[in-house]
């Protein structure tokens, strides 16, 4: 009878499985999906919110990028990052402007505001959305649905009908609107309102507004209102107003913060009901990208559809010497000229562990990933010339290994206003140099981030414009050029310097007692242990103690933020690709201390001459004059060591053959619509890779029904000794 | 036993505005709204206005135990303690810090905590008990002893291994069941299986063990000797007799467990990708999520508290000697 119950319960599950797939057990997608043109993705960390003017993580970003479309983008396969229009028909027009709003030419002092306008494309409509139905009076159809209406309605997919319509110019003022509310919390707003001419004011207003709509309840339609510097000149027109010469302003408008917002998704999206049941704007954004959010579970799935409205855009074309000069390899070509997008649909689905991930990449169940620390040793052989190439099982699966160099920083900084480590003094600054030196970078990329990283020079990194390679750009302070080479400093010059600071060999000379130094760090974990000693044994070379100060990342933000930290590593991350996005964290009027904790100079950095070049080169366009500038201003930090410079990071990521036009863009983040995929490759190679091995099971089933039988008579005997009496 | 559960749930109040308090307090000794606002916020451009706004809108502004600007009953009403405690003794759960429905999360990752946590539960109990059975009919004999040596192995070894080993061998190796994923109905079967497998194997060990010392305990009583007399069996000695007469100890420890069994295991599903309620304490905390801390705190009290009126009730159903009262 049990057997009986044991040979149907297997049966059952063999059925269930051969009915989700023909040949592989283990698949965790729908086999219909698999042999479907659909990218397989993952993510390990939902996104907290999907609002294009708040979101500011790489993971919303990654998502919004294809669902909004910003007035501009990058350009996909040309190198240093190069804009180009996306909703437009044409790069904005800027009018430079004196304080009484007349035309004045770009170089002249007169110039108080710039102007940018903006040409629309006719061609780009919205996803299909339920918000987009009118009703005769030309009102939302949906815009008021009652308690009856709304019990029926878990998803969006639940309001039968859906329309669009094409994109206007007051769709982007709205956006910029919306940024303005403080309650949206933009992130963006308290910069964009040094600019944006008349956003302050308008904030100012429009938060008291929503505040009293708000409390009364009433829904919050903002166009009514208006920004004085941004107008809509017709319906394909809008104009902008910058206060001076802010030529970073057209990075900004690639990105998700200037991305239209259709008011009528706005309104509809007001509506307490649908809020109650997490239908927001925030889950459930409304775009005119190349694919819109059809499934939003940040429990378990994300869906991206292919946007059957999507306007008509190409794969990118390059002359033959922008393909030289951006180093384009043959095979991203293929498509250009073709229509995008090419996938059509995009399944992300949660994966908290690296492990899992990881396996299921290795049996093809996900198309890219990146690699672990876990993974890389499987993944990657590292050369005895320090050559990174894929391991011998990664090449026999046909994947492929892409790396590029991020647009970031991770620093050690000296908190510029502390007693010790701080100042200006030449004692104080050949303390930081001698510091510099002893810090072993290379030794940190090799042991820590197993090669992925190359050693810092100075703020600016690799891809952004003042970054120099060779002599040109090395530190001269920690590193000598040597036979065609960096070489760092040695740990003799290094002492030398310390001793000329007033701390031979580490002694104080006015105390005589051993230097003390302390170095914050969010590292409180066992695994964080090495990385620590590691840190204390690049000071001990120098006889400087160093003193761990361990804590939450609270307090460590606090106490960064108040200048009382003394040592601390920190990072940044590219907004765009600009040297004044890095340079700023260094600038004194940024000064953490000096801002309430707000600036973003975190060392409270502050060099009269520094400033005053980047005052300078802020508002230049990138020529070879702003090159000048740039150089002296690394040669002044490079002297004044403000930052141990650290690492900028090289990100490696695989993918497998049928996942193809992949090519890491630190910048961009609709890139999902230029890749590829070759779902019959896919099905091939999952089939290959994932044969069930049967005999394990026969052999278990075999075991089971052999035990099953001494078990019995054991029984029987022991029935048999209870009825002798003998138990 | 009705005037008792009101006498209980009446008890329970509070129970659970101290543990409302006690939450509160401790959040806040290590969060301030300030580091909640610029955790939700971002790293980036957090300026002060930016948090201001922030902490207004989540109510954050507002002092935690004490109002002394408000007056009057207002300076303890109008407080965070109160108006949040409010709303979640009414299971207005409110919304998280990023905006989304706390009530409609919890039912929604109910489900798929409930869909390995219940399987999981109610196997492990019945393999357990039979295997404590057995044992408790072989005791003494080679069965027996090596069965306990493999029961404390298991025990010793870490859940994380068997979870990684079992996902090697059946999902990478021998290729049976997916890795790790979800979905909902007779489709998740395939998903589930190996977590299963997985909770019943690594719970066995300790589950065995406790059953076995309860049934010993009964083994020589003098009721299973005159059950032999009669001429019963084995089997039916030790169910209908063993078994029966060793509930109430088991019931102890099993029936609080039940209604908790909502509220999943995170290791498990963080592991196989299943999205239940396991990790949404844990993610809050990490995201200095007050909302949702206070709301799984509170619901986990509530849970437990039903769990135990529920063990009692249990008693009174096993044992007829038990009077609620």
């Amino acid at each position: 009878m049990n057997k009986n119950i044991f040979f149907k319960l297997l049966f059952f599950y063999l059925s269930i499985l051969s009915s989700s797939s023909a040949d592989v057990w283990n698949t965790p997608h729908h086999q219909d999906k698999v042999e479907q043109n659909i990218l397989f993705s993952s993510f390990s960390l939902p996104p907290k919110r999907l609002d294009p003017v708040v979101s500011y993580s790489s993971n919303e970003w990654a998502i919004l990028g294809q669902i909004y479309e910003p007035p501009l983008q990058y350009n996909y396969l040309l190198r240093p990052y190069s804009l180009e229009p996306l909703t437009l028909t044409k790069m904005p027009t800027i009018r430079y402007l004196n304080k009484e709003g007349k035309e004045v030419d770009e170089n002249s002092t007169e110039v108080v505001f710039s102007e940018y306008i903006l040409n629309l494309r006719e061609d780009i409509a919205y996803q299909n959305h339920p918000s987009f139905v009118k009703n005769q009076e030309e009102g939302l159809y949906y815009g008021a649905l009652s308690k009856d209406e709304l019990e029926g309605i878990s998803t969006l997919d639940d309001l039968n009908r859906t329309a669009s319509r094409y994109l206007k110019a007051s769709d982007y003022a709205y956006a910029i609107k919306r940024m303005a509310v403080r309650q949206n919390h933009s992130p963006i707003l308290d910069s964009m309102q040094e600019y944006i001419v008349g956003l302050k004011e308008f904030s100012k207003d429009i938060t008291l507004v929503v505040k009293e709509k708000r409390a009364n309840k009433e829904l919050i339609d903002l166009r009514p209102y208006s920004i004085l510097g941004v107008k809509v000149v017709d319906d394909t027109t809008l104009s902008i107003r910058v206060k001076g010469r802010y030529p970073q302003f057209l990075y900004w408008l690639t990105m998700n913060f200037f991305a239209p917002i259709p008011w009528e998704a706005d309104l509809f999206y007001q509506q307490e009901g649908l809020i109650a049941k997490n239908l927001t704007l925030n889950w459930f954004p409304v775009g005119t990208g190349a694919y819109y959010l059809a499934e939003n579970n940040p429990n378990k799935q994300m869906r991206l559809v292919a946007n059957p409205n999507y306007h008509h855009e190409n794969y990118p074309t390059l002359s033959q010497e922008q393909i030289e000069k951006s180093n384009v390899p043959k095979a991203l070509l293929e498509d250009s000229g073709k229509k995008l997008p090419f996938i059509k649909e995009v399944i992300y689905s949660l994966e908290k562990e690296s492990i899992p991930l990881w396996n299921k990449f290795l049996q093809g169940y996900y198309d890219a990933s990146g690699i672990s620390s876990e993974a890389f040793d499987q993944a990657v052989q590292i050369s005895s010339g320090g050559e990174m190439g894929l391991s011998q099982e990664m090449i026999d699966k046909g994947i492929e290994l892409k790396g590029s160099v991020q647009p970031s920083i991770f620093y050690l900084a000296f908190n510029m206003v502390d007693p010790i480590v701080g100042g200006y003094s030449t004692s104080a600054k050949k303390l930081r140099q001698a510091i510099s030196i002893a810090q072993n970078e290379e030794e940190y990329i090799s042991i820590f981030t197993n090669e992925r990283g190359i050693p810092a020079q100075a703020p600016i990194p690799l891809g952004i414009f003042g970054y120099e390679e060779g002599e040109a750009g090395t530190n001269r302070v920690v590193y000598d050029w040597i036979e065609g080479k960096r070489v760092r400093k040695s740990l003799e010059i290094a002492k030398k310097l310390l001793a000329e600071a007033g701390y031979p060999n580490g002694v104080s000379n006015k105390t005589g007692k051993p230097l003390v130094l302390y170095y914050d760090t969010t590292a409180t974990g066992p695994d964080d242990r090495s990385l620590m000693d590691w840190r204390r044994k690049q000071f001990d070379k120098l006889g400087i103690q160093l003193v761990i100060r361990s804590t939450d990342y609270n307090r460590f933000q606090d106490k960064v933020r108040k200048g009382k930290a003394q040592l601390f590593s920190w990072g940044w991350n590219a907004d765009y690709p600009d040297p004044e996005n890095f340079l700023f964290l260094l600038y004194g009027g940024n000064a953490s201390v000096n801002t309430n904790g707000a600036g973003i100079n975190s060392s409270n950095y502050q060099n009269p001459k520094f400033d005053k070049l980047f005052d300078e080169i802020k508002t230049m366009k990138n020529s070879p004059l702003r090159l000048e500038k740039i150089r002296e201003m690394l040669i002044i930090v490079r002297e004044d060591a403000p930052w141990v410079w650290g690492v900028h990071p090289k990100s490696l990521a695989l993918s497998h053959k049928w996942y193809t036009n992949v090519l890491p863009h630190a910048m961009a983040n609709n890139t999902l619509k230029y890749k590829r995929i070759d779902a019959k490759l896919r099905v091939q190679k999952q089939k290959e890779w994932n044969q069930p091995v049967v005999l394990p099971l026969i052999l278990l089933v075999l075991f089971m029904v052999l035990m099953s039988y001494p078990l019995y008579r054991a029984y029987l005997g022991r029935q048999r000794a209870v009825i002798k009496g003998e138990s | 036993m009705f005037t008792y559960i009101i006498r209980r749930i009446l008890y329970a109040i509070p129970i659970l505005i101290g543990v409302n308090l006690i939450t509160f307090m401790l959040f806040f000794m290590v969060n301030t709204p300030d580091d909640m606002a610029r955790s939700q916020l971002g790293a980036k451009q957090v300026t002060p206005e930016l948090i201001q706004s922030w902490k207004e809108e989540k109510g954050y502004d507002k002092p935690l135990f004490v109002n002394d600007e408000a007056g009057g009953i207002a300076t303890l009403t109008d407080t965070l303690f109160v108006q949040e405690s409010l709303k979640l003794f009414s299971f207005n759960f409110g919304f998280s810090d990023a905006n989304r429905d706390i009530g409609s999360d919890i039912k929604e990752r109910m489900v798929p905590s409930l869909a390995i946590a219940l399987p999981t539960f109610m196997i492990a109990l019945i393999t357990n008990i039979s295997l404590a059975l057995l044992l408790v009919l072989f005791r003494g004999s080679i069965l027996d002893t090596s069965m306990m040596i493999v029961a404390v192995m298991i025990m010793s070894i870490s859940g994380l291994f068997y979870i990684i080993a079992g996902q090697v061998l059946f999902s990478k190796m021998w290729h049976w069941v997916p890795i790790s994923g979800y979905e909902s109905g007779w489709d998740g079967f395939k998903f589930l299986i190996l977590p299963i497998m997985i909770g019943v194997f690594s719970g066995i060990g300790s589950g065995v063990r406790w059953y076995r010392s309860i049934f010993l305990e009964q083994i020589n009583q003098d009721y299973v000797r005159t059950a032999r007399a009669k001429g019963l069996s084995e089997l039916r000695v030790l169910f209908g007799h063993v078994l029966r007469n060793g509930m109430l100890p088991i019931l102890t420890g099993v029936v609080v467990v039940i209604p908790t069994l909502f509220m999943g295991s995170l290791i498990m599903e963080s592991f196989f990708g299943i999205p239940g309620l396991g990790s949404y304490t844990i993610d809050a905390i990490n995201s200095q999520d007050f909302a949702i801390v206070k709301a799984m705190v509170f619901l986990g009290s509530v849970l437990y508290i039903i769990g135990l009126i529920l063990t009692d009730i249990s008693y009174t159903l096993f044992d007829p000697r038990v009077k609620l009262g």
